[in-house]
């Protein structure tokens, strides 16, 4: 705790004083902390000296940003057009199904991982993909997602 | 003995079709066994249906490209080109014979996408050799209002999608008076089914920070900005890559090439959030605010970043800068029509056989880039529609591919020219459901500031829903257009004024797959579950057994050798059974 309160402190010192510095200054937390918590945005707001309401404002504005923990792995699904009209929606509910996520449920009770949906990953001819960490699996169909969420568990 | 290259595309698609493990077994086996052969990296080549792509020259060999190769294939392709008995089964280019792709790459006019697929773009050398930051050197000599006047006479159209001439707006912010001024490059390719941007800034980097450092100097901006989207982690690499050396070689900074100019280039990631690919949004974004658009006038030109005067063009149009400034106007105008000069980058997708990165003469028919440069659509299906402009853009239909590809043609359509997002949609796509996926996307990334698109999006994606579930009514299609029409008039930014774009086009070209929808209860396209019904054609069924194993609800019923039921009533219509069945004994109704 001691030492995610120093490595918090020196990105704020990093930040202080730049202009427009909000973004990728709650960027760089939440890469540090896996996801925005409340008391880490009310200790930005009195350091930074920005009001707890912007800070809340641009949190929630953006889709990258997290107020909930979220699982070691972030899986993407791509719901761009190519992948719709390829059957993304077939590939979100066997991995939900596989994972055993519920109703509006989005991380796996082991936090192993968090299931998003993403706008376009721009691998359009490898349609329907999904993105794992950094790692894509493209062409993807429901019976190979057991094997690709297989590579991940412990 | 002089050494072979061996080439191989390591941009997004080629690494997500496994082009890093190729890469390995490239380097292992040149490495263990001690080949002649030097290894080179690219990125995106524009085939991106063919990746993992590997090109293959040396002196007094032909230049052969590789398509779908994995690393099992790797030395055996070697041995073959070293011996001069390479055989391969999906040879896609070669120099002197007929292979597969001769007449995509033939039919095709490459500017902006000049480098990609042939230079590494981690490299400045590359860049350089390839006659790379030659048009900033002379620009340098130019007087500012010269260069605007070249970009002007070239007739350069934005290519972000609204198609504004990019030398009246270069004008615009040199006629702005201020002590400071910037510049932007757009790189927030938010449309889904678009990867024009993403394959420019992965391919060829360099292109696009010499376009920027020249429009700075031309309008007299000291500071640039690229916004680009966080979801592009390699583009984001490539970037900095690029400006770090492009600063070490005097390119960037202060006093460049000994001029007297400076100019610095920053990178902002975007967290995810498609409006703010809006100019006034993005700028807010930048400043670390909520991206919502603002008021227009004042225009960024006059009051943009910083309350500073301003100039945001996209990645495709700072890419055609260089070009343009070492060619000239003249040359630029030899392709295109007279009213959109030049070249266009689309993004193939969807049901098409050619998936990728392709970049035409403006002028071309929609027709011949999709049978001429994308093959014709796949699995001999029948073509139904081209969706073009993303969430802001139409259905074109098959009666209209005739139109060629520029901005008044395309308007004209009810679609629009867009960022280059081109989604070919065969028979079994429904154009109510696409319909209702862009709705559902402009209804999720509305911004909220404006009633009409946070609201009226909601009330359009309700009634949509509603008619691919079978609950629609004829008045349906009544409310739609006037919500429609409210909608443009009452937004304030281009999301809203276009999000109801997607359903003006498929209600204007497609209007009898609406009504087959409420009056019917039928989508014919078989695509729409709610309206879709699995059932097993007696005369075909051989009672294998095969779609009743796969069935995760038990409700098909029959025994071995005997003719299968599906109990309707218990059906889920996932399609198991469907594809299960060898003997397209399952059909859908």
């Amino acid at each position: 705790m001691q030492n995610s309160r120093q490595e918090l402190d020196a990105i704020l010192t990093r930040f202080k004083g730049r202009h427009g510095a909000l973004i990728p200054l709650l960027q760089e937390v939440q890469q540090l902390e896996g996801y925005l918590k409340k008391d880490t945005l009310k200790y930005v707001s009195e350091q930074m000296g920005v009001s707890a309401a912007e800070i809340f404002g641009v949190a929630t504005f953006y889709s990258m940003f997290r107020l909930k923990p979220q699982g070691k792995y972030v899986i993407r699904v791509c719901k761009g057009t190519a992948c719709h009209v390829s059957g993304a929606n077939t590939i979100l509910n066997a991995i939900r199904e596989n994972l055993k996520l519920e109703g509006d449920e989005d991380t796996t009770e082991d936090t192993l991982f968090t299931v998003m949906e993403v706008a376009c990953l721009g691998c359009c001819s490898l349609a329907p993909v999904i993105m794992i960490g950094d790692q894509t699996y493209g062409k993807l169909t429901p019976e190979a997602i057991p094997g690709v969420l297989g590579k991940f568990a412990k | 003995m002089e050494k072979i290259i061996a080439k191989l595309g390591l941009g997004s698609c080629g690494i997500a079709a496994g082009a890093g493990e190729v890469w390995t077994e490239l380097e292992k086996i040149v490495h263990d066994e001690k080949y002649l052969v030097k290894l080179e990296k690219t990125a995106c080549i524009g085939m991106c249906f063919e990746e993992p792509v590997l090109e293959l020259s040396g002196p007094g060999k032909p230049t052969v490209m590789l398509g779908t190769v994995s690393p099992g294939d790797v030395k055996s392709i070697l041995d073959g080109y070293l011996s001069n008995t390479l055989e391969y089964n999906n040879i896609i280019l070669h120099e002197h014979k007929e292979a597969v792709h001769n007449d995509l790459i033939g039919n095709q006019q490459r500017i902006v996408l000049r480098n990609c697929g042939v230079i590494d773009p981690e490299s400045l050398d590359d860049y350089e050799a390839a006659g790379g930051y030659q048009a900033l050197r002379k620009a340098l000599t130019l007087k500012p209002m010269d260069i605007i006047d070249e970009v002007k006479a070239s007739g350069l159209r934005g290519r972000g999608g609204a198609g504004f001439s990019t030398g009246m707006k270069w004008q615009f912010a040199f006629n702005a008076r201020s002590d400071k001024k910037y510049i932007v490059c757009n790189a927030d390719e938010g449309d889904p089914g678009a990867f024009m941007d993403r394959s420019t800034l992965e391919g060829d980097p360099h292109a696009i920070i010499e376009g920027m450092i020249i429009g700075a100097y031309a309008m007299g901006a000291d500071e640039g900005y690229l916004y680009v989207r966080a979801e592009y982690p390699m583009a984001i690499k490539h970037l900095r890559k690029a400006i770090a050396d492009a600063e070490a070689k005097g390119y960037l900074g202060q006093n460049i090439l000994g001029k007297g100019f400076n100019c610095e280039l920053h990178i902002k990631e975007g967290a995810g959030a498609f409006v703010c690919g809006e100019e006034t949004a993005l700028m807010q974004s930048i400043e670390g605010k909520r991206g919502m658009p603002t008021i227009r006038p004042p225009f960024p030109a006059e009051s943009g970043l910083w309350g500073k005067p301003t100039n945001i063009n996209n990645v495709e149009t700072w890419a055609n800068i260089p070009w343009i400034i070492t060619h000239g106007a003249d040359a630029f105008r030899k392709f295109g029509t007279e009213k959109s000069p030049g070249t266009k980058v689309f993004a193939l997708a969807g049901k098409i056989k050619n998936s990728g990165l392709i970049e035409v003469p403006m002028g071309m028919t929609l027709h011949d880039v999709i049978y001429k440069v994308g093959g014709g659509i796949k699995d001999g299906k029948k073509f139904k529609g081209v969706q073009l402009g993303g969430p802001s853009g139409g259905c074109v239909p098959a009666s209209l591919l005739d139109t060629t590809v520029d901005y008044d043609s395309i308007n004209k359509t009810g679609a629009i020219m867009g960022s280059g997002g081109m989604v070919v949609m065969d028979e079994d796509s429904c154009m109510v459901d696409i319909a209702r996926f862009f709705l559902n996307f402009t209804q999720n990334e509305s911004c909220g500031k404006c009633t009409f698109c946070r609201i009226g999006t909601r009330r359009m994606l309700e009634i949509l829903t509603r008619i691919t579930e079978g609950k629609g009514v004829m008045e349906d299609i009544e409310k739609l257009e006037q919500l429609a029409v409210k909608i443009i008039k009452g937004s304030l930014c281009g999301l809203g004024q276009t999000a109801p774009n997607p359903v003006l086009t498929t209600l204007r070209y497609f209007r009898d797959e609406y009504i087959a929808h409420i009056e019917e209860k039928r989508c014919p396209a078989h695509s729409c579950t709610a309206l879709l019904k699995y059932e097993v054609v007696p005369d075909k069924c051989v009672g294998c057994t095969a779609c009743a194993r796969k069935c995760p609800v038990q409700c098909i019923s029959g025994a071995v050798k005997q003719v299968h039921e599906i109990d309707q009533s218990k059906c889920i219509k996932c399609g198991a059974c469907y594809t299960a069945c060898k003997f397209n004994a399952i059909t859908k109704v």
